[in-house]
């Protein structure tokens, strides 16, 4: 076939190495450029989600519009700037927001900064959780899929994965809330912790709000047990929901790397099939893995939302709730935008490890 | 290497309806995938049917709370006249799944026949045209791909609706949040199938041989760059259905008099499970599951037909290995290229 | 070059029996079409220290009997006879004791040499991959990775890389494609196998480079007694390396003699058509007997003078000139072959004439139009004037319109033909190029490759073109039928009588159909002139080295050019 652009030349007598492709510092480059596509992505959500909030009116309106007599309405969205230009509301919209002001909440009146730092902490935590369980459990099942592909194992394995991406998070919520709350009464119903932890743990000294490393700081053992105890429902609920994304993906992407030549040149050398399977296919296959499983981040905190409306756990999505109930959409943007530009940022990192596994890129 | 396959010349082509999508899977099918095929299919029929024939199944209305003998008992467990029991409103359980098919049904349609409509004339342009163009919808599409798309649909139906509204309207928010959140999908998907196929020699020589771009992006590249719709329809229908179960359940679905809607119904249920009320919920959440199973199967299936690697076969019949006199001509041929087409 | 370091020492001790032994085999494909027959009755033996070669167009099962002798074979395929080496039924063994064979007694050289080695490993990692592998059950327990590393650069000194003790922390991308091949080649000898398979070893590498692979692996036959099965279809590389030759066809052998027997009194009819359908430089030269450049009175129309193409770099490295200061000149009626290996810049020109790339300097004028100002606009109406064609039959025909749509789009185009026009002048198309009327119904995917690539020259004529440029249209193609486009190719040409720009990677080709000659080098042009005289009197060492890199199919007369060339060659 034609290419477009024909190889460089090899040199004629095959002895002397190519020469690299990218001249001086490239993965240097690489992820300076990576860095800087942060920024523009998160000012293309900021504006979307800015202006697409405001194309319905003002959110004071849509906050208190029938509860509050049209003259005191009106006194209000004065006094919050919200009569002005479009365009000036955005520019200081885009000002205060690089000095990390989000404005305040409508609904309980309290800096939007402020709540996103305190409920941020237990969102984090949940994700880690559920992260976990979702690589424990994901990657490993996926290479035996492959490895027994269109054998029982695979089959079970495969329908386990459907079953997992096809069952909302809160329907799985729900179900082990009944089956190990409600039912079997081994776990707590709902909540990050005992109401009496909650307490130790808020009253220590510069606590993370991750309440696991907080009570391994202290040292509260009983904490410690607490914290575990209520975290297992929630993490296994959004993280099964991952699990199965992932066991679907390595899967694909070993079978894929598999049926490449140098895996059979692996075997042409004896290498054995189960080496072939964790080591000649998986780390090829791992970087489009990796690719895939950034986006899976968002799709992630997209359940963590749910997860935590089910089980009340005080996260960033209880709260969203809460918010998007009492129609406070100040507090919502503030979400949105916090949650924009983390899931920019994971990109990021996520793309330089693909990098960094990829010689091709290192050298 | 050298790949002549000297097949086909002689085997005509299949009758058109053995062509179709679906059925041509089923009959490259074998042993594990086709029952994948055939499972899904049953149950996204079964969901089909349901939601067509909604009014004759469902024996109440969806807000229907009192018949003849007077009011609904409240949360009353499954058996007797109300099948699957009542929730804390009143309304007949059973009757709410089944009139919940319908709102999903007309929800997935509209919502995926818009993104399909806008994603594909965005993608072939964008990836045609090349330039500034390109550059400014690749952006756009990749920061609304990446961010999570339950949030994109709650704040399209911020935008929309401000959160509420009627039957119609509740489904075209709902519709119009997850076409917002799909368009990107599908506009990647056609853009990079569209900017490979520009490369292809076949598109390279109608290039030569002086052809307008129109006619280049019509004739050559459509009809090359959509042969995957089929699965990403599958695959998105059941997202969809995750994302309308999704802002239903965060209270932005539709409100229970207009429709019935099976994530908003699990909301609702969320609040009997501490007293082990377990049909509100249980019900409602089965029929999101095998809904979705039933799509997830039939795109998952497609998808692993369509992929050689990922194909299974059925095994040559042992004991029969020798050459027979139909081996020998047209088939004969054949496996050895395929054999010999991997290892070039 | 020529390796020989190491000795003979290292040799395992070897029965004297075959170190291969194949009875009756027969492999059985299932497909969607159902069981297909890949080989149907295979026998052959190799001797120690001997050069086997099967040879055999595609879907001849040649390359299936290679994998068979790995076990390599899908599970899709049922195979039944033996295939004994050192005494074990690979056919037949446990799947743990298939692992003991494969590598130890028997190891495999692939063809594509960079997807044969796995990119996000390092070539010593994989090598000593193979040699741990083989520890846990050779009896000499557990092989730790420093002596598995230091066994890795031994094998890649063995194969001549330089420097092995660095580049053994090396990853695949570091290296060329010839020294990847080389590469491969150490990872088979890692552990002294009596018997490498080597499927299409020199295919997917430049000409230059093949001789450097071919020599090397003569050389593991002197120099360690290694058996080699060699699959190929190419028959110069058969003569240059082979003692025996095996030809199969359609899954069966049809004749198998002694290199020097099969080339001299070839005894079936098929291998007499497959050796006759063999390009042999300077034989059947287009421009035999011409003492000068033909057709100078007609017009000129392309005229390249400094041209020059750059691609610009990735951020931050510099443009890359494919094509660098190349002037030449192609008249009405001439055939002007270009040559070059890949990288030369010789797909790229072509390229740039029909308006498929830009240039950057110099001048290119096609039919008196500048293609430095490419305007599409302006250049649409010479479109009509210029036929193209490309090198991948399957690739350039839209796989959802007929053969006959295609054709007839260029027509569709320029003119404004009635359906009955159109189809008119399709069926005079096809039987130019000796294709049936009926084919215009049929979808590409319908057609073999030779067919298609007929197609193709049928619809770069339909407009009568006055110039046609062929980019490596019989590179994909198979020898046999290589030859018989080639054929029709050049009564084509004299029947219509349009000027060509001809691109080949293979010197004998070019000659057949060429009158004048240009050769390509890292985008330069080192040297043209008549067909017969670049070939018969190489002035460019280049172009000499290119010509001594070309094996003759002919085992004595490519002996004796090894050795006349070894000089330049060694160079």
């Amino acid at each position: 076939m034609t290419t477009l652009i024909e190889a460089p030349p090899s040199d004629a007598d095959g002895l002397l190495p190519t020469k690299k492709k990218a001249s001086g510092g490239g993965l240097g480059q690489y992820i300076l450029i990576r860095f800087l596509l942060i920024f523009p992505t998160i000012f293309i959500l900021v504006t979307l989600v800015f202006f697409l909030m405001r194309i319905t009116g003002d959110p004071i309106t849509a906050a208190l519009g029938g509860r509050l007599p049209p003259e005191q309405l009106a006194e209000r969205i004065h006094a919050a700037g919200y009569d002005r230009p479009i365009f000036v509301q955005y520019f200081e919209y885009l000002g205060q927001l690089i000095t990390g002001n989000f404005g305040t909440t409508l609904s309980d009146n309290r800096p939007v900064s402020e709540m996103l730092t305190t409920y941020g902490a237990a969102t984090l935590e949940l994700s880690i959780n559920a992260l976990l369980v979702a690589l424990l459990v994901g990657i490993p099942l996926g290479m035996i899929a492959a490895h027994r592909r269109d054998k029982a194992a695979d089959a079970v394995l495969r329908i386990f994965a459907i079953l997992c991406y096809a069952t909302p998070v809160f329907f799985a919520g729900l179900l082990l809330k009944l089956t190990f709350a409600v039912w079997l009464g081994w776990l707590p119903v709902a909540g990050r912790a005992k109401t009496s932890t909650e307490l130790a743990l808020t009253a220590l000294q510069a606590p993370t709000g991750i309440y696991w490393l907080d009570s391994l700081r202290s040292g509260n053992m009983a904490a410690l047990g607490d914290v575990f105890a209520h975290a297992v429902l929630p993490a296994v609920a959004l993280g099964l929901l991952t699990a199965g994304i992932f066991l679907r993906l390595v899967r694909t992407n070993v079978i894929g790397t598999l049926g490449k030549d140098y895996v059979e040149a692996g075997r042409s050398r004896g290498v054995s099939e189960f080496r072939l399977v964790t080591k000649h296919a998986y780390k090829p296959a791992l970087i489009p893995i990796i690719t895939v499983m950034g986006l899976q981040i968002a799709v992630m905190l997209g359940g963590a939302v749910l997860t935590e409306t089910t089980f009340e756990w005080k996260g960033l999505g209880f709260q969203l709730a809460t918010y998007l109930t009492a129609r406070d959409f100040v507090a919502v943007q503030g979400i949105v935008v916090l949650l924009a530009v983390i899931v920019a940022v994971t990109n990021f990192i996520v793309d330089i490890v693909a990098a960094l596994i990829d010689p091709r890129v290192r050298y | 290497m050298s790949i002549e396959p000297t097949i086909a010349a002689e085997s005509r082509r299949d009758p058109w309806f053995r062509r179709l999508p679906v059925i041509s899977h089923f009959n490259k099918s074998v042993g594990l995938q086709r029952g994948m095929l055939v499972t899904g299919l049953v149950l996204t029929g079964l969901f089909l049917l349901t939601a067509i024939f909604a009014p004759l199944i469902a024996p109440f209305g969806f807000s229907q709370i009192s018949d003849a003998e007077g009011n609904f008992p409240a949360q009353q467990a499954p058996g007797g006249k109300h099948l699957l029991g009542t929730t804390v409103g009143g309304y007949d359980v059973f009757s709410r799944v089944v009139w919940g098919a319908q709102t999903a049904v007309l929800v997935i349609i509209v919502a995926v026949i818009m993104s399909i409509f806008i994603g594909v004339i965005l993608g072939l342009v964008s990836g045609y045209i090349g330039g500034w163009l390109d550059r400014i919808l690749v952006v756009v599409a990749d920061a609304v791909y990446a961010f999570p798309s339950l949030l994109v649909a709650i704040v399209m139906a911020i935008v929309i609706s401000g959160g509420r509204s009627s039957l119609w309207g509740g489904i075209l928010a709902a519709a119009i949040s997850i076409t917002v959140v799909f368009i990107p999908q599908y506009f990647r998907v056609i853009r990079a199938e569209t900017i490979r196929l520009k490369a292809e020699p076949f598109v390279e020589s109608a290039k030569v041989v002086g052809a307008s771009n129109i006619r280049i992006m019509t004739r050559h590249i459509y009809r090359n760059a959509t042969r995957t719709l089929p699965l990403i329809f599958t695959l998105n229908a059941s997202e969809a259905i995750l994302t309308l179960a999704g802002l239903g359940f965060l209270g932005f679905g539709i409100e229970p008099t207009s429709a019935a809607e099976w994530g908003f119904d699990l909301n609702k249920a969320l609040a009997d499970t501490t007293s082990g009320i377990w049909w509100t919920g249980v019900f409602p959440g089965l029929a999101i599951v095998l809904t979705v199973v039933g799509l997830t199967l039939v795109g998952e299936s497609i998808n692993d037909l369509n992929d050689p690697r990922l194909r299974g076969r059925r095994k040559a019949a042992p004991g029969k290995t020798g050459p027979d006199t139909a081996g020998s001509g047209t088939a004969g041929s054949q496996a050895p290229v395929s054999a010999e087409v991997s290892s070039s | 070059m020529s390796t020989n370091i190491g000795s003979v020492s290292d040799q395992q001790p070897r029965s004297a029996g075959p170190v291969l032994d194949i009875d009756h085999l027969k492999v059985t494909f299932a497909t969607d079409a159902g069981d297909v027959y890949a080989v149907k009755d295979v026998s052959l033996e190799v001797n120690p220290g001997e050069v086997v070669a099967i040879v055999g167009e595609s879907g001849s099962g040649k390359t299936v009997t290679a994998k068979t002798i790995l076990g390599l074979l899908p599970e899709t395929a049922i195979s039944s006879g033996a295939v004994l080496i050192n005494g074990n039924n690979v056919i037949s063994v446990s799947a743990s004791k298939l692992r003991e064979i494969r590598g130890r007694d028997v190891a495999m050289v692939f063809q594509e040499p960079s997807t044969a080695l796995n990119p996000v490993f390092t070539v010593g990692w994989q090598i000593a991959e193979g040699i741990r592998a083989h520890a846990k059950h050779g009896g000499a327990g557990k092989v730790s990775a420093k002596e598995a590393k230091a066994r890795a650069v031994e094998a890649l000194r063995k194969v001549g890389i330089p420097d092995p003790e660095t580049r053994v922390n090396y990853y695949p991308h570091q290296f060329s494609g010839g020294q990847k091949q080389r590469v491969v080649i150490a990872a088979a000898l890692a552990l002294n196998p009596g018997l490498i398979v080597a499927d299409e070893p020199t295919t997917a590498l430049d000409v230059t480079v093949q001789a450097e692979i071919l020599d090397l692996l003569r050389d593991l036959r002197d120099q360690y007694g290694t058996s080699i099965v060699l699959i190929t279809h190419n028959m110069g590389v058969v003569a240059d390396l082979a003692d025996r030759v095996v030809v199969m066809y359609q899954g069966d052998v049809v004749e198998e003699a002694s290199a020097r027997v099969l080339f001299a009194e070839p005894k079936q009819d098929y291998t007499k058509k497959l050796l006759a359908a063999v390009p042999h430089l300077s034989r059947n030269s287009a421009s035999a007997g011409m003492a000068e450049r033909a057709h100078q009175g007609g017009k000129v129309l392309v005229e390249a003078k400094n041209l020059t193409i750059e691609y610009p770099g990735r951020l931050g490295s510099p443009a890359f000139k494919a094509v660098d200061g190349v002037s030449f000149t192609l008249s009405e009626g001439e055939v002007f072959g270009l040559v070059g290996e890949s990288g030369s810049g010789k797909t790229t020109i072509g390229r740039a004439i029909a308006g498929l790339n830009k240039t950057t300097g110099g001048s290119l004028k096609v039919l008196d139009y500048e293609m430095l100002n490419l305007k599409e606009r302006t250049f649409k109406p010479l479109r009509k004037q210029i036929g193209f064609v490309f090198q991948d039959p399957a690739a350039s025909f839209n796989p959802q319109l007929t053969i006959g749509e295609c054709i007839a789009e260029p027509l569709v185009i320029h003119g404004n033909p009635t359906p009955a026009q159109a189809r008119q002048r399709t069926r005079e198309l096809l039987e130019s190029v000796q294709l049936p009327a009926s084919y215009a119904e049929r979808f590409p995917h319908e057609l073999s490759g030779g067919q298609r690539q007929r197609a193709s020259l049928a619809r770069a004529l339909i407009l009568n073109p006055k110039l046609l440029i062929a980019d490596e249209p019989t590179s994909a193609l198979d020898v046999s039928v290589q030859a018989k486009v080639l054929e029709l190719f050049k009564d084509i040409q004299a029947e219509f009588g349009f000027a060509c720009l001809f691109i080949s990677h293979d010197l004998a080709v070019v000659d057949i159909l060429s009158h004048w000659v240009g050769v390509l080098y890292k985008g330069k042009m080192v040297e043209q002139g008549l067909g017969n005289q670049v070939m018969g009197h190489p002035q460019h060492d280049y172009t000499k080295k290119l010509i001594a890199s070309l094996p003759v199919p002919d085992p004595d007369e490519q002996a004796k050019r090894r050795e006349a060339f070894r000089a330049v060659l060694g160079a």
